[in-house]
């Protein structure tokens, strides 16, 4: 037997999560919208050691922009965990954050057409 | 009102509400690809009775698993479509899910149709643009929208339709009368 099968997802997580983020539970992420867009600023971290492996994995999903919930569910993180470690990132002015639209501003009637059109032609 | 730029990436949000076994998920399967999302909340009152916690009185948390879809509309352009968690326990992640949405498609059973109650309330009271669809289930009596819009006690503008959330082209045209509705409310508000 393989050590994977031992390692299987109703084993829970190797890593506790807590863990993850230091034994924190509240970081400036917290208020994360479960759509807010993630996004790298290009800075570089001054050192690889002061990111985590996940935060070096959030850094790759959001070169190319990622929502806190697509990111949560590819890291298979909760999402409380994942928004400390996006908080830590934004502290570092690593990732910017992009509010829902309808939060701020208002949704355009311009994209709401285009959401209507978009649908109509899935 | 200025335009964001359109290189601006855009995420909108569409609830999927309604009672537990009502087609949430099925809907959100239909029309999308659907990702699982595991949040950690914290344990209330409303568990009591509901979650065992003989032996584990220290668990204060309790992981709920949620799925959600994503429709991508070009790129830069993505819908998010988030099923409200069915259980009236779980009603403490309604706020944050609703924060921000541009819409609610509350999903009805004929059969069941109180269970929709709290949802409509919920979106009447919070201002948040929702539609009613009837889901129709095999072997349940169908129903006129207008019987269903007078058992429900809903405004005139409310859209009400019958659907069947299997069907991929009806659950299109569930997200498209919400977002149609909510396309109308919104240039209401702003004349």
């Amino acid at each position: 037997m393989t050590r994977k099968e031992w390692l299987d997802d109703d084993a829970g997580p190797v890593v506790r999560p807590f863990a993850l983020i230091g034994g924190r539970a509240r970081s400036s992420g917290d208020d994360l919208d479960l759509i807010a867009l993630i996004t790298t600023t290009g800075v570089s971290p001054r050192d690889r050691a002061d990111i985590t492996p996940e935060q070096a994995t959030i850094l790759e999903l959001a070169a190319d922009t990622a929502s806190v919930a697509d990111i949560a569910s590819d890291l298979n993180l909760a999402l409380g965990v994942v928004r400390v470690l996006l908080g830590d990132l934004q502290d570092q002015g690593l990732v910017r954050v992009r509010p829902p639209a309808q939060v701020a501003p208002l949704p355009s009637a311009r994209i709401l057409k285009e959401v209507i059109n978009g649908l109509r032609a899935l | 009102m200025a335009f964001a730029p359109s290189d601006e990436p855009v995420a909108l949000k569409i609830l999927v509400a309604g009672g537990f076994g009502v087609g949430k998920t099925t809907l959100v399967g239909a029309i999308s690809e659907i990702r699982p999302l595991r949040t950690e909340e914290v344990l209330s009152d409303r568990g009591v009775g509901v979650d065992d916690l003989d032996g584990v009185e220290a668990k204060t948390t309790t992981t709920v698993a949620m799925d959600f879809g994503r429709i991508t509309i070009r790129e830069g352009l993505v819908v998010y479509l988030f099923g409200t968690p069915g259980q009236e326990r779980f009603w403490f992640m309604w706020d944050e899910l609703s924060y921000g949405a541009l819409g609610a498609v509350v999903l009805a059973d004929t059969r069941r149709l109180t269970d929709c109650f709290p949802s409509i309330d919920y979106f009447e009271q919070r201002g948040t643009p929702f539609i009613v669809a009837v889901n129709c289930f095999d072997g349940a009596e169908r129903y006129e929208p207008d019987d269903v819009r007078i058992a429900l006690d809903l405004d005139p503008e409310i859209p009400v339709m019958l659907c069947d959330v299997r069907r991929r082209a009806s659950a299109k045209v569930v997200l498209v009368t919400l977002v149609e509705h909510a396309l109308k409310t919104l240039t209401a508000t702003q004349r």
